[in-house]
């Protein structure tokens, strides 16, 4: 530790805090919306694949939104070069991800329900990972990653439809995120619909290499742009 | 043929694999949706894309 200045660390949510109940946060947060709204968002369940900058601010945004469930699924442990754009802390330094974001969710909202997969998304799992939630948001680094989630989930669920006869079929939206990289117009960011099943936001070009680095501002519009296209999906949908 | 909205010629049916060479799009980076249906990268190479075809493709880039 030579050479560090010490400061002093702010506590951390303790059972000295008073937590506010299911029903003081929901009140608060159907104030101005329907409470209809806020039911549905309640009840909705959304799994976020990644949690570096996409994730780790989508995951906030939907869970200040009052989303009811969220499946976060990182296998990587947060590191220094992560603080510039992602919401862990210093506390959260060498920890997993999973565990760092669901300590970060908690102090937002004590009641969210968290299922934590600390997991390389691959081929084989995706599917074993995904199936059954019915809204998803993609949130890699990786452009191989990402091109691969989006065959398993947009294929991999269609030919489990077709095999299906006649069961329970699982039709998931799949939201992405592509091209957020370096401090360009933040306007050039937007959500573009494939079709009414996947969406791809971001300015779909600028991309995360030498001489151009990922910072905060877009990565935070890029990431809003997918909550708020998953929140559209859940409050317009049935 | 149309492809993510800007209708453009295609001469003689090709490939979606060598469509997307052509193009300058690397195979493993992105998702092509032909006719409203998602095509696995498995069948690039069978996909034959003829000119009343519609296309969608994402390339993705690295950064999140």
């Amino acid at each position: 530790m030579e050479g560090r200045a010490k400061t002093p660390m702010p506590p951390r949510a303790s059972a000295d805090l008073l937590v506010p109940t299911r029903e003081e946060i929901r009140q608060v947060c159907d104030e101005r919306f329907t409470k209809e709204t806020y039911e549905r968002l309640q009840r909705a369940g959304v799994a976020i694949a990644g949690l570096g900058g996409l994730g780790s601010n989508i995951a906030v945004m939907l869970a200040r939104s009052g989303i009811g469930r969220l499946r976060l699924i990182d296998f990587d442990r947060v590191e220094l070069s992560n603080l510039n754009r992602q919401v862990y802390d210093i506390r959260h330094l060498g920890q997993k991800k999973t565990q760092a974001l669901a300590q970060r969710l908690r102090e937002l909202n004590p009641h969210i329900e968290l299922e934590l997969c600390d997991v390389r998304v691959t081929e084989e799992n995706a599917l074993e990972l995904l199936r059954g939630w019915d809204y998803i948001c993609e949130a890699f680094d990786d452009p191989e990653a990402k091109a691969m989630l989006a065959e398993q989930v947009l294929w991999g669920s269609r030919q489990e439809a077709a095999n299906s006869e006649g069961g329970k079929t699982w039709n998931p939206y799949l939201v992405a995120g592509s091209g957020m990289a370096g401090y360009g117009d933040a306007n050039l960011i937007r959500t573009r619909k494939v079709n009414g099943r996947f969406y791809v936001c971001g300015d779909e070009e600028t991309e995360a290499g030498e001489g151009t680095g990922l910072m905060a501002p877009r990565v935070a519009v890029c990431a809003g742009h997918q909550a708020n296209k998953i929140i559209q999906l859940i409050i317009g949908g049935n | 043929m149309r492809v993510n909205g800007t209708q453009q010629q295609l001469k003689k049916p090709v490939s979606l694999a060598q469509y997307l060479r052509q193009e300058g799009y690397n195979e493993g980076k992105v998702a092509v949706e032909k006719n409203g249906e998602i095509v696995p990268k498995s069948r690039f190479q069978d996909a034959i894309l003829s000119d009343a075809d519609t296309l969608e493709i994402v390339h993705f880039v690295g950064g999140g």
